[in-house]
């Protein structure tokens, strides 16, 4: 009807369409605006507590804590724990060691995970199908923890950097990702490329990697965040000190902690502080880069669902 | 070489040769569909090179394990081949089918799989049809910001933040002290564990669960509500008639990658998070059979329990994908 004749019927919709806003807007609609907002806030705050929360204990005294009257703002304020935690050699080790595991798992992740996806994206390549089957199978299906760690130690990656950097170094969601971005790569470019005479590893290093560079940064942030937060593979193959990464240094605290309250000492309150300290400099770097890396993130998961 | 290119840059774009570029291409595309393992190694072996450490990963770190899974009908020697000695059949299902301790994480692995699927998978849609009706873009953005920041943070300091808010002289019992009740140690009390763990999935999860949806709601035409809107639907009908269809798709897959990942309810927080007194509700699948796995060294016995779960979640997976297909028309391949 619109499309017969388009000046008659379109200022009597857009009037239609007015008329139901305001009369939405003035009833229930309004109230249900505000609440919604007010309970929007409301989830913010919840959300963030914790962490306001857990800066307040930091800046506390022992005393304070254990007297429970710590929620918002630090009562007692005290900065002899972060000086106390900051002398700590071995926290400084592990965190030097997170460092060192991050960047090494990323660029080993980083590698496979490229390559693999730009051959994979190819869509003439031969046993492609088969090739990408394998990789997907593994997400519904795994070997599990026991053998997993028979063949950690058998290998002899036990108490060595290995154990951690390579068992994780491809994840297939993040392959997919790369995948699909590959695919929706304009093929025009690489034909030129290479009917300027560049090979396939030309093409690939000279035109897509540099070409690619949100998507690159996208997966080096998802792998290096996973790496950064990770702590159960060091947990299992690491048993020297020297070796933990930082999140290894914040669960012994952690568990320490638990034990000392089942014997009902009071060393709990201390030892609240002191966590609170800790947790606070292993999320300082994290709450740092968040606002700059959280929409490479969205992005980067949305670039996955695009494939469904 | 650049002379040759622009000359058929610009002869594309002449009609008389654009039709006869077709055929070609379809030629080759033909040619290559047949193409023998030897002609394809040959021309593109530059790009199976790319495959070769990837592969050789998955085998070793993937299938190799998933082929270790044989040591559950295996006898397994510390030291011995990482494929066990000798056939026990099915010994070690035998002794959990028969293990009191079994069933009781199993059901404790069941409750907390159905209450995470039942309280914690639907929130992320509700907190996003919410957001799509937020107004104010800077509003909304501050809340997605603010939400998704749980999920960054490692699981070690999510753990160390519920002990912290439910310890004696934490925010939950100042709270409970506020309201003139005795304070609860909650990390002491199995009862108050299924709570403790869900609310924290909640905390952390909900807010970034909302992005597959958000980005749902915004291919949903816009049309439809003024169609809707001119045959008189009010909000509500609005959005239980068009949004919620239109984002049902993205709801289906999400809903069957979690049945699949039902019984692998979340293994390194609870780890983290319980003690003895608890195992009674807090102890599930994975954390026993990491007790008797690697602390206790039952290697085979705890394989048997891992296999039996694996094939349960791929199982699940599978059927729950089965459904959807057949029922909804939408399905994860």
């Amino acid at each position: 009807m619109v499309t017969t004749d388009p000046t008659a019927h379109v200022p009597d919709l857009a009037a239609v369409r007015n008329s139901m806003r305001t009369i939405k807007e003035t009833t229930g609609y309004k109230v249900f605006k505000y609440a919604n907002g007010a309970f929007l806030a409301l989830v913010c705050v919840v959300t963030l507590y914790p962490f306001v929360n857990l800066v307040a204990k930091a800046f506390s005294s022992e005393g304070a804590i254990a007297a429970g009257q710590v929620n918002l703002i630090p009562r007692g304020f005290n900065i002899t724990t972060f000086a106390a935690v900051m002398s700590d050699d071995m926290f400084w080790i592990n965190y030097r060691n997170t460092v060192v595991y991050t960047v090494v798992a990323t660029v080993i992740a980083m590698a496979m995970t490229t390559t693999f996806a730009y051959a994979l994206a190819k869509k003439h390549l031969k046993g492609r199908s088969f090739f990408v089957g394998i990789a997907v199978f593994t997400m519904f299906f795994s070997g599990g923890l026991i053998p997993n760690y028979l063949l950690i130690n058998s290998l002899g990656f036990k108490n060595s950097i290995w154990a951690i950097v390579i068992p994780n170094a491809i994840s297939v969601f993040n392959l997919l990702i790369m995948k699909s971005f590959f695919e929706n790569f304009p093929p025009d470019l690489e034909e030129a490329a290479s009917i300027d005479g560049l090979s396939t590893y030309g093409v690939f290093a000279r035109i897509v990697l540099p070409l690619s560079k949100a998507v690159l940064a996208t997966m080096v942030l998802f792998y290096a965040v996973s790496f950064w937060n990770s702590w159960f593979a060091a947990f299992l193959y690491m048993d020297k000190a020297e070796l933990y990464p930082v999140t290894i240094y914040l669960r012994n605290l952690l568990a320490a902690a638990t034990s000392m309250e089942d014997m009902g000492t009071d060393n709990v309150q201390i030892a609240s502080n002191v966590q609170a300290v800790t947790m606070v400099l292993t999320v300082l770097p994290i709450i740092c880069v968040y606002p700059f890396i959280q929409r490479y993130f969205v992005s980067g998961v949305m670039l996955g669902s695009v494939k469904g | 070489m650049t002379t040759d290119l622009t000359i058929d840059a610009s002869s594309r774009n002449t009609s008389g040769l654009e039709t006869v570029a077709p055929p070609i291409k379809e030629r080759r595309r033909r040619r290559r569909s047949g193409q023998s393992w030897r002609d394809a190694l040959r021309k593109d072996w530059r790009l199976y090179t790319f495959l070769i450490l990837p592969v050789v990963f998955l085998v070793i770190f993937r299938y190799l394990p998933m082929a270790g899974n044989i040591i559950a009908f295996r006898r397994f020697r510390p030291g011995g081949s990482l494929f066990g000695d000798y056939w026990v059949g099915f010994y070690y299902f035998e002794m959990f089918w028969n293990d009191p301790t079994f069933w009781r994480v199993f059901s404790n692995t069941l409750i907390l799989g159905a209450l995470t699927l039942l309280i914690v998978f639907p929130l992320p849609i509700v907190l996003a049809l919410l957001l799509n009706e937020v107004r104010s873009r800077r509003f909304k953005r501050a809340v997605q910001t603010i939400t998704y920041l749980p999920h960054f943070m490692s699981i070690v300091i999510v753990a160390g933040i519920v002990l912290q808010l439910t310890s004696l002289d934490g925010t939950i019992n100042q709270i409970i002290r506020a309201v003139g009740s005795d304070a609860i140690s909650f990390m002491q009390m199995p009862d108050w564990f299924r709570t403790i763990y869900v609310g924290s999935e909640i905390w952390q999860t909900v807010g970034w669960g909302t992005i597959l949806y958000l980005a749902a709601l915004t291919t949903i035409d816009d049309q439809l509500y003024e169609a809707a809107r001119i045959d008189g639907a009010n909000r509500w009908q609005q959005t239980w008639h068009i949004t919620l269809p239109g984002i049902r798709p993205t709801m289906m897959v999400l809903l069957i990658l979690n049945i699949g990942s039902f019984l692998a309810v979340g293994f390194e927080k609870i780890l983290l998070l319980y003690n003895p007194l608890l195992y009674p509700t807090a102890d599930v699948i994975s954390t026993y059979l990491y007790r008797v796995g690697i602390a206790s060294g039952s290697y085979s016995y705890s394989t048997a329990i891992g296999l039996f779960e694996a094939i349960i979640g791929l199982t699940l997976v599978l059927s729950a994908n089965a459904i959807s297909r057949r029922l909804v028309g939408s399905s994860l391949w």
